[in-house]
């Protein structure tokens, strides 16, 4: 098992720059999200890391080595595709064999590895089966079996779920992170889908356009998100935002919307200009004596909570409210925002401002 | 009653099975009358009208097989007795035999021939199919129309181009020439359609395979190749029959040593006046190996390319 360290990584596809400058770590034995939209550039950063394209400049370690320039064959890593590639002319117990059978590794020893595997998986029944009648779901498994049985450094997996029928998708998901608590082994997961990139992840990079929006673990960037682009991304609803022009010099603790004045955790570094003030739909409460004020325009009852959608001088706004609370359409009401909680951004840059909350997260992200 | 948009019904399927039936009959006829003359006599194989009925006999395939000579009546008693089956059936004629004719030579060279370029087609039209397939090629696709290019024209346009390069280069009448020159009359086509199979195998399984620690060449050939196997059967069989049946180059460029059973064919009626069910008897053992290839490959002709293991 091993470290992977990337460091300032770029691709170029001609005149596209599909990767910027990914910088980031994954430490031994994590279980890593590469979470971005569609087209961001997490499949081709994690192919760069298998060796299966070159990279236009930067570095990946694995195990304190550079494997830039390596071929895929030699970096002992694992790759389940997205989707699934297994070699439908050969049966599922020769699939799980055959990445056995290119280290020459004994007839007598690959049968009883492939067995081990596949006890492990539960598909001994389907072993010799061929794999083009196979469910999604065994599919998967046939995929991660012909990854772990040869005990690689890493496993690298695209969107592995994504093929899978949604019902199935949680079931699988918890087999996989089941299976990675058993072996321990460090493993890179792409996804698109940012809950279950929190639900799964040690570790979460955030990618945009070819560029590393952020990378912590699920709770810092869900608590404290580096920019706007994340803020939203990840979320359902996603934090709420509401623009503002005004001043904040450095060390203030209040920022003022329209003509009322909110507490805010301090700010470290102050700017001037467009700027957003930024509040999770968890932290906004109803209050009928608040200052703030806002219209109810739409409830969603959601069984234990409700998503309210109210109107304000500075925008729409998504309160999650317990279901008890009675709403209705049309209401006035006050608004409070739990202080603790408001990350600032500067609306031109997208960049979050480092307050006394958030520095330390910003710091490492 | 109810109408299903998948089940024929009934009175559909007898119309199709008799439109297939009646295809296969006209179809069938000129093979089954080539097949009926070769064990025909000569006199059956010119009646008119036409004899369904008759005698069998293997004098077409002894003639066919043989040099005979004509002989006087106290030559074939000096002869002696016929020696076997096939000298017996010379004698009726009033004939001995003085030899094995060229024909079992010229079939020979069609299957060294025909054979030998469809196998260089395919390792060749594999490799460049593969490579415009899988990597970035400069000027990809005007090697590609280029390639197409050259099968644009009637190949015999440029009979008296290539007799003259061939005599240049002393490839007159020789095996490698002709495995050369229908190899090079193939390749375009086959380089087309394998890289249309090779298109169509996902990326993933190669990379796969690259990742199970094979190397590139080990992919290939055996991730690949299993896989493209419908691909390249259907392809060398177009490229055999191409070769197999070539007639005008055969004439013009082949005459003793490497001349192929088709310009040969026709020889025999030649020789020895109208022996139809010779030339018969030489037309069905020529469709021979071209029927059993297709039929070997039938099973791959037949086979979707993936199982669907890659999901799309
Ligand atoms: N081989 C390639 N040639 C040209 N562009 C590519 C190639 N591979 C990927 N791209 C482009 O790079 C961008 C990132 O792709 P990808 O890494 O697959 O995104 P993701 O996996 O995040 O959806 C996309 O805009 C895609 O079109
Ligand atoms: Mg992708």
């Amino acid at each position: 098992m091993a470290q992977i360290r990337i460091e300032n990584l770029r691709k170029e596809f001609g005149k596209f720059t599909a990767v910027q400058s990914s910088t980031f770590t994954i430490e031994d034995g994590e279980f890593f999200m590469l979470l971005g939209p569609s087209g961001c550039g997490k499949t081709t950063t994690l192919r760069m890391m298998a060796g299966l394209e070159l990279p236009t400049s930067g570095e990946i370690y694995i195990d304190g080595e550079e494997v830039g320039q390596k071929p895929a064959s030699q970096r002992d890593i694992a790759f389940v595709f997205q989707m699934f590639a297994l070699y439908p002319h050969m049966n599922v117990g020769k699939n799980i064999s055959y990445p056995l059978l290119s280290q020459g590794m004994p007839k007598a020893q690959v049968k009883q590895k492939v067995g081990e595997i596949a006890e492990v998986l539960g598909i001994t029944d389907i072993l010799n089966k061929p794999v083009g009648g196979l469910s999604g779901g065994d599919r998967q498994r046939v995929a991660l079996g012909r990854a772990i049985v040869r005990d690689p450094k890493a496993f690298f997996m695209d969107e592995p779920l994504g093929a899978l029928d949604a019902e199935f998708r949680e079931h699988m998901s918890e087999e996989l992170r089941a299976l990675h608590d058993r072996m321990n082994a460090t493993t890179v997961y792409v996804t698109h889908d940012q809950l279950e990139a929190i639900q799964m992840g040690d570790k979460i990079v955030v990618m945009n356009h070819g560029v590393v929006e952020q990378f912590g673990v699920p709770q810092d960037i869900y608590d404290w998100p580096a920019t706007k682009f994340v803020a939203q991304f990840i979320g359902s609803p996603p934090m709420n935002f509401l623009d503002f022009e005004g001043t904040i010099g450095t060390g203030a603790t209040k920022v003022q919307l329209g003509d009322v004045s909110f507490n805010v955790p301090e700010v470290r570094e102050g700017t001037r200009g467009a700027l957003t003030f930024g509040i999770r739909p968890e932290h906004v409460c109803l209050d009928d004596s608040a200052a703030y004020r806002g219209r109810v325009t739409a409830t969603e009852y959601l069984g234990t909570t409700q998503i309210v959608t109210l109107d304000t001088a500075n925008g729409a706004i998504k309160a999650r409210l317990s279901s008890s609370d009675s709403v209705k359409v049309g209401d006035q009401t006050g608004l409070h925002f739990d202080p603790r909680t408001i990350t600032l951004f500067n609306a031109t840059t997208g960049q979050a401002l480092k307050s006394a909350a958030n520095a330390e997260v910003l710091a490492d992200g | 009653m109810s109408f299903s948009v998948t089940e024929p019904t009934n009175g559909t399927k007898w119309f199709a099975g008799i439109l297939v039936a009646a295809y296969a009959v006209i179809t069938l006829i000129p093979l089954i009358w080539i097949i009926a003359t070769g064990f025909k006599s000569p006199v059956d194989s010119i009646a008119y009208p036409p004899v369904i009925v008759f005698e069998p006999t293997l004098e077409g395939y002894v003639n066919l097989f043989t040099d005979r000579t004509r002989a006087t009546p106290d030559m074939l008693e000096a002869a002696g007795p016929p020696q076997t089956w096939y000298d017996e059936i010379a004698r009726e004629r009033g004939t001995v035999i003085s030899g094995p004719s060229r024909y079992g030579e010229r079939f020979l060279n069609s299957v060294i021939i025909g054979f030998g370029s469809t196998a260089l087609c395919m390792i060749l039209g594999t490799a460049a199919a593969y490579a415009f397939s899988r990597f970035r090629v400069p000027l990809k696709d005007d090697l590609l129309f280029f390639i197409l290019s050259t099968r644009m024209m009637p190949p015999i346009a440029v009979a008296i181009p290539i007799f003259l390069m061939f005599r240049n280069l002393g490839l007159n009448d020789t095996h490698l020439g002709m495995i050369l020159l229908y190899t090079a009359v193939n390749l375009s086509l086959s380089v087309w359609l394998l890289k249309g199979f090779i298109d169509e195998i996902p990326m993933e399984y190669e990379e796969a395979a690259l990742i199970d620690g094979y190397t590139r060449f080990q992919a290939f050939y055996k991730v690949v190749l299993p896989q493209a196997a419908t691909g390249i059967a259907s392809t060398a069989i177009f490229c055999l029959i191409f070769a197999w049946n070539e007639y005008a180059f055969a004439v013009l460029l082949t005459s003793g040593e490497a001349q192929t059973a088709p310009p040969f064919i026709p020889n025999i009626i030649g020789v020895n006046g109208k022996d139809w069910p010779a030339v018969a008897a030489g037309a069905t053992i020529f469709l021979v190996p071209v029927m059993v290839f297709t039929v070997l490959l039938r099973k791959h002709l037949l086979r979707g390319i993936t199982f669907g293991a890659v999901r799309k």
